[in-house]
Parts: C-alpha cells; sequence; structure tokens
C-alpha cells in the first residue's frame, strides 16, 4: 500500500535555514543541507525547501543549496518561492532537485503549469494554493497569503489538474500558525474533487490532528514546519502513533 | 569499474550521480557509443514523457546500441518502461527488450502513485540484503503488469511488476537513489552484479 507521507518544511532565505531550529543537537541549525540529512535519518518522507529571499542575490544562494541537498539527502525534496519561468525549474531541476512548487506565478500566468508539466512531466509539477474563507467561500490568495484574488480554491485546484499539475499543496491560511488542525472538511472536499495527490498545510499542533487529516481530511501526505523544527512532535513518534490508528506509514 | 549514466537529455540524472557518489563511485554521463560499450555497468534513467524521451533517444542514436549490450543495465523509472515493447503513454513503441506493454492506471486511484510504497516477492541479487515489503520512493503514472520477468511486485490499484529482469537487464519502477539507505543498498547490489 502506498503510505501515507509526513514532510517537514524549511524556509530558507539567502541559502541558511530561517526561524529558529532546535530539535536536535546540530552546531549550525542555519544548515539546510545538515538539516535535511538528520530529517532524512529520523524518518520524514520529503522535505520542501521555501524561499522566501526577497533579492535577486539572495536567490541565487538557493541553485547552491539544492546542489548540496541533492548532493548529500537520499529522499526527495521539492523547492519552492519566487520561481516563474520555465528556465527557473529548468535549472533547479539541473542542480537536482525532485519537484518544484509554483503559486503566485501560476495564478499570475495559469499557461505556466501546462509548459512546465510538457516540459519536464506532472511528476515534478506541485502547485501550492493559499486560500482563506471569505463569506463563507474559499479564496485564493498570492503573494504569500497577502493579496486576494478571484479564484476559488476548489475551482482553481480543477483547473491546476487540467493544465498538468502532479500534485496540490493546499495551505489554509486560516488555520497556519494556529495550531489547531487541518482544513480538513476542505481537504476532503479537494480529495473528492481531483484525482491527483494533496498535500495538507497549516494547523499542524498534535498528533492528533495528522491523524484527522488522513482520515477525515482524506490528505495523501501532511506539510508541517514548527512542530518539527522545535521537536514538539518527534516524526518517529507521530508514524508509530499513525500506525496505531491503522494509517499505512513507512517506518 | 566504469560506470556511466545515459545522458539522452531527460529529467534529472544529478540525482542519481550523486547517489552513487554517496557509494564512493563516480559515474559517468554520457551518450557517447563508445564510452557506453565499454562501460561495466550502465544506467538508464528517465523521467518525462514517453515518447519525446524515445525520440530524443532516437536522435542521438542510442536505441539500437542499448538492445545490445551485455553488461549489466538498470533502468530506472521511465528508464525501466522504454525497455519495454510499448507504452500506453503517447502510443510509444519501447526498445522491446521485455515483450510487455506498460499501461496507465486508471482514475480509481490518484493518478501520479506518489510517494512510499513496498515492494515483495523479491527475486534477484539486485535484493540482497533488502527485506520483503522494504519501503520504495516510486512517482510515476503508467505501469507494467505482473509478468513472468517480474522480479519485485508492488501493489497500487492492484499488484504491477515494480522490478523487472531479463539476461542483463534490469528494470526499476521506483527511485533507488531517493529511498534512503534501502535505495543505495540496492545500487550497490547492481554494482556488485
Amino acid at each position: 500500500m502506498l503510505t501515507k507521507r509526513i514532510i517537514p518544511c524549511l524556509d530558507i532565505k539567502n541559502g541558511r535555514t530561517v526561524k529558529g531550529v532546535n530539535f536536535v543537537n546540530l552546531i549550525d541549525a542555519g544548515d539546510p543541507v545538515a538539516l535535511a540529512k538528520q530529517y532524512a535519518e529520523i524518518g520524514a518522507d520529503e522535505l520542501v525547501f521555501l524561499d522566501i529571499s526577497a533579492t535577486l542575490e539572495e536567490r541565487k544562494t538557493m541553485l547552491e543549496m539544492v546542489l548540496k541537498v541533492a548532493a548529500q539527502v537520499n529522499i526527495p525534496f521539492t523547492v519552492g518561492g519566487g520561481i516563474s519561468t520555465v528556465e527557473d525549474v529548468d535549472a533547479l531541476l539541473h542542480c537536482g532537485a525532485d519537484k518544484v512548487s509554483i503559486n503566485s506565478s501560476a495564478i499570475k500566468r495559469p499557461e505556466l503549469v501546462n509548459e512546465l508539466s510538457q516540459k519536464f512531466g506532472s511528476q515534478c509539477v506541485v502547485v501550492a494554493i493559499d486560500a482563506k474563507q471569505v463569506n463563507g467561500k474559499w479564496c485564493v490568495h498570492l503573494a504569500g497569503g497577502t493579496i486576494p484574488t478571484h479564484l476559488e480554491l476548489f475551482d482553481w485546484a480543477k483547473e491546476v489538474e487540467r493544465r498538468g499539475a502532479g500534485e496540490i499543496l493546499f495551505t489554509s491560511m486560516d488555520h497556519d500558525g494556529t495550531k489547531v488542525g487541518f482544513a480538513n472538511e476542505a481537504l476532503a472536499k479537494l480529495t473528492a474533487l481531483v484525482n491527483i495527490p494533496i498535500i495538507a498545510s497549516g494547523g499542524a499542533g498534535t498528533v492528533k490532528h495528522f491523524v484527522d487529516t488522513f482520515i477525515k481530511g482524506k490528505s495523501d501526505a501532511a506539510l508541517a514546519a514548527s512542530v518539527f523544527h522545535f521537536g514538539e512532535i518527534k516524526i518517529t513518534d507521530l508514524k508509530k502513533e499513525l500506525r496505531n490508528n491503522n494509517i499505512e506509514v513507512r517506518l | 569499474m566504469k560506470l556511466v549514466i545515459l545522458d539522452y537529455g531527460v529529467g534529472n540524472i544529478k540525482s542519481i550521480q550523486f547517489a552513487f557518489n554517496r557509494l564512493g563511485v563516480s559515474a559517468v554521463l554520457s551518450n557517447d557509443v563508445e564510452e557506453i560499450k565499454t562501460a561495466d555497468k550502465i544506467i538508464f534513467p528517465g523521467v518525462g514523457e514517453a515518447s519525446s524521451a524515445m525520440n530524443k533517444l532516437r536522435s542521438v542514436g542510442l536505441v539500437e546500441v542499448i538492445k545490445q549490450l551485455k553488461q549489466p543495465v538498470l533502468g530506472i523509472c521511465l528508464g525501466m518502461q522504454l525497455m519495454c515493447a510499448k507504452t500506453e503513454e503517447g502510443n510509444t513503441n519501447g526498445l522491446g527488450i521485455f515483450d510487455v506493454t506498460v499501461k496507465r492506471f486508471s482514475n480509481k486511484v490518484k493518478v501520479p502513485q506518489m510517494g512510499w510504497n513496498t515492494i515483495t516477492n523479491l527475486e534477484s541479487k539486485l535484493f540482497d540484503g533488502i527485506s520483503d515489503k522494504e519501503y520504495m520512493y516510486l512517482v510515476h503514472s503508467y505501469y507494467v503488469e505482473e509478468n513472468e520477468r517480474s522480479i519485485a511486485i508492488t501493489d497500487y490499484e492492484f499488484f504491477y511488476a515494480s522490478a523487472i529482469q531479463k539476461d542483463n537487464f534490469y528494470g526499476v519502477q521506483f527511485h533507488p537513489e531517493k529511498s534512503g539507505k534501502s535505495g543505495e543498498r540496492i545500487l550497490q547490489n547492481f554494482l556488485n552484479l
């Protein structure tokens, strides 16, 4: 059976991890390569690196980081943040990224999804969607969730699937950072609507939240940052508990 | 030992090169016929779409070359699928080393299959030291049916062949280069063949 995936997400700026990370005794917790290796060791199924660099100069160091991660880490990883052209993706894949995640650039120019899936294959195209509920509707936002769009979550998800996305990373802005659990109702609806894998993001606080998102939310994977980085949830313990709940995981 | 990774313009082959580096073996990326013929071991990688990959293989003149290789060849993911007779993807004829057709998963399951799944019924030296039901990382929409050349099977919608072997040709649907320590063991086993 295909297992449910647990995905730690690392924010990267200028080639370094930002936000404190203290789940292990690393000499340099800002080194994304050391962190990634550690996560691979303790059973993370995949990793996501999100580039939050503001300048072009900082962004260039991302490629160097990707190359180092690919050289040393033996599990798959996705790179997202600031990707807007076929050339951007080509460079990242050439450095050894397995998948790329696009967000605002897909909203601004949806054809990008078609171009990427045709050139590189759907398997490496993740479309990230940030959305929050506005008057009872899931409204898609861009630019890191700061700008509302006219798009509605479920329509947009259908559209990116049709255009060739291989996976959807859905972040509920209503849940992100709250630690009250994932947006399971919306996630279950997404899974019923599209036939590509869905990664749940936003709201992880406890082990129970992961159990719920796999059972109630029918998510294929769950992504979280701080609960893993600060050691609040240990991935091995999490996976044991998931297995106790008859959820298939790689242990 | 001379290890060549076929470089015919598709996909992420750096990861495979890096994985061998971690095992202390440096692999050459090449589409040069002489270099390939004189290699001890050959990796036939592939990600992306089947018909365009076959076209690229043709344009660098490797179709007949691969078929005639006598040294161990390991096809990974699309590389494995292209060694088969035919694939439904783009209605493409493959190399025909394995007399099977590659088919698409139905919409009863999510397509692509993406993530970690188990391999079982292991029957090859490729899997020395690998326990039954070990997890491997897979990303694919098309699959090889279970057949007499299966050396591992995996359950997604049904059991399909996640690894095949005929003479010196080996194919794995999963990505050993991305499957943690177990994947690296399989690559080491291939080097040891």
